[in-house]
């Protein structure tokens, strides 16, 4: 990183905000299917699987962008415990943002279900099939989607304390419109 | 805007409860949508814990359709198909086949004349590698027309209210043909003399893009040979997947797949009503099953036959059950997958 940067760069603030509105339709449809013995259930499977597929996608995408172009620095004056706190939840949800469709999509496999994208096109098996393998998968991706649910709750807290209370700069690096955009309406 | 001058100024404290009044409503939204705050609500896994006797499920077991053998062949397609269903299996050839001989019964040891209704899981493999899952049964008209009903009825039959049944069917009339069936109907003594009807309907649509609600039947080849609950206890408790390995190690045993047409008004959506018997009907192929093995050592163990798995050129119909079942063999299936280690005899983790 050479260009030390105030807000993130457009195409991360576009990634995050598109990300944000898939995980978190994708969380909802996941508790959400798994209840339900209605015709919903289907149609939610149906959703879940290439959405979950275009999670891994953007991800990839993401972290690519996060490497080439960092992310800019916490305000100097933020307490240690909380600039340790951002860092270590940003490498938490790339690895969920990674790991969860991929335990999916082999959850799936290791159950030897097709996993259909659309009608007619189906991913290959990433794992045989194995009815131990299956519970170890699906347990990770059952508890990981609480805990992944769990972690956007306090990034959000996060991003509302930095927003209306230390108003730090914090949330305006990620918003999706700077207050420079939004001064005309002043 | 909040930042101009004149906007009240919230302190910290206000804005401390405004956040976690926000936070606390994504969690709330979150917990009804787990179905957490809705202790009503028919869940998979109400619908599979419902399913189980009262001394707990058979660990490591299917909840429902316990006991059963695998069996591996194939379904010869004659290519009549095609007209009503793009999917591949209809194409003219030969295609493998994995399935599974069952009896409907929680408790994998039930002796077999216990067991009123007998069923087959199928799994059909198109050479593009798409599958047809399907779990049919010998009655010719479901229970129930949806899962709230077959809760009630599992509940009724679990009951300590003697009147419990009785309120049942009076609650639900539909279910009469099928007690009718399940007290009246002839038993057989072989899997191989079962018909087993798909009871759901499904959407067929060819190339053309024309969609049929469809339902389907495998009839049995063997002659069907009638015999008395009685006469079927007495050669034995697993008679019935003795005999079925015993007579497939002689000859391949052989149904014809046939396919009824649903016609402009019939109950698409209801499984407790038999469709006109002048439907139009599509014989579209023959299954010829060629070896029988143990479900211990067999293929179909770890195979979920959920009828929604489907290839193109098929969906679910507005039949709710299809979605009910999906929903609940998945449950079914990652309950007992994890009780592996309990099913007898077998290692976990050892491949199936």
């Amino acid at each position: 990183m050479t260009v030390t940067r105030k807000r993130f760069t457009g195409p991360q603030r576009f990634l995050h905000w598109l990300m944000a509105i898939c995980i978190l339709s994708m969380l909802f449809i996941g508790v959400g299917m798994v209840s339900t013995v209605t015709p919903a259930y289907l149609t939610l499977v149906k959703i879940h699987k290439p959405l979950g597929i275009a999670i891994l996608a953007l991800a990839l995408i993401r972290l690519g962008l996060r490497i080439r172009y960092g992310a800019p620095p916490l305000p100097s004056d933020l307490p240690e415990a909380m600039k340790l706190a951002a860092k270590l939840s940003h490498y938490l949800f790339y690895a969920l943002m990674i790991a969860m469709p991929l335990l999916g999509w082999a959850m799936l496999s290791a159950a030897a279900y097709p996993v259909a994208l659309f009608p007619g096109v189906n991913l290959p098996p990433i794992a045989p099939l194995n009815e131990s393998l299956h519970t170890i998968l699906w347990d990770a991706h059952h508890y990981l989607a609480f805990l992944f649910f769990a972690v956007i709750l306090l990034h959000f807290a996060a991003a509302l304390f930095h927003a209306l209370i230390r108003k730090d700069g914090v949330f305006a690096a990620m918003a999706p419109l700077s207050a420079g955009d939004r001064g005309h309406h002043d | 805007m909040l930042r101009g001058n004149g906007t009240k100024r919230r302190g910290p404290i206000g804005f401390m409860v405004v956040i976690a009044v926000l936070v606390g409503a994504g969690a709330g939204a979150f917990a009804y949508t787990a179905g957490w705050l809705s202790p009503s609500r028919l869940t998979p896994a109400r619908l599979v814990d419902a399913l189980a006797p009262p001394g707990g499920p058979a660990l490591g077991h299917r909840r429902n359709h316990a006991k059963g053998v695998c069996f591996t062949g194939e379904f010869i397609s004659n290519g009549t198909g095609t007209t009503l269903s793009e999917a591949a299996v209809f194409e003219p050839g030969a295609y493998p086949v994995l399935g599974r001989f069952n009896l409907a019964t929680p408790d994998p040891d039930a002796p077999d004349a216990t067991v009123r209704i007998r069923g087959m899981g199928l799994q059909i493999t198109a050479p593009n590698g798409q599958v047809w899952r399907s779990a049919m049964i010998d009655a010719p008209v479901f229970l129930v027309s949806t899962p709230q009903a077959f809760y009630a009825f599992l509940e009724a039959s679990k009951s300590k209210n003697p009147d419990a049944m009785k309120q049942f069917i009076t609650a639900h009339p539909e279910s009469l043909a099928f007690l009718q069936w399940a007290t009246t109907g002839a038993w057989t003594g072989s899997y191989a003399e079962e018909r087993f009807n798909s009871l759901d309907s499904f959407a067929f649509t060819n190339a053309a893009g024309e969609t049929n609600i469809v339902r389907w039947s495998l009839l049995p080849a063997a002659p069907v040979e009638p015999i008395t609950p009685a006469a079927l206890a007495n050669l034995g408790p697993d008679y019935l997947e003795n005999e079925i390995a015993e007579r497939v190690s002689k000859a391949p045993q052989s149904w014809t797949l046939e396919v009824t047409v649903a016609a402009p008004g019939d109950p698409t959506a209801d499984a407790t009503k038999a469709w006109p018997a002048d439907r139009k009907t599509i014989s579209v192929g023959t299954l010829s099953v060629q070896q029988v093995e143990p479900e211990i050592s067999g293929p179909c163990l770890n195979i979920n036959f959920d009828p929604t798995v489907l290839p193109p050129g098929m969906t679910t119909s507005d039949d709710p059950l299809p979605a009910a079942r999906s929903a609940a063999y998945a449950v079914s299936y990652n309950r007992r997958t994890a009780e592996s280690a309990d099913y007898p005899g077998k290692v976990a983790g050892a491949a199936p």
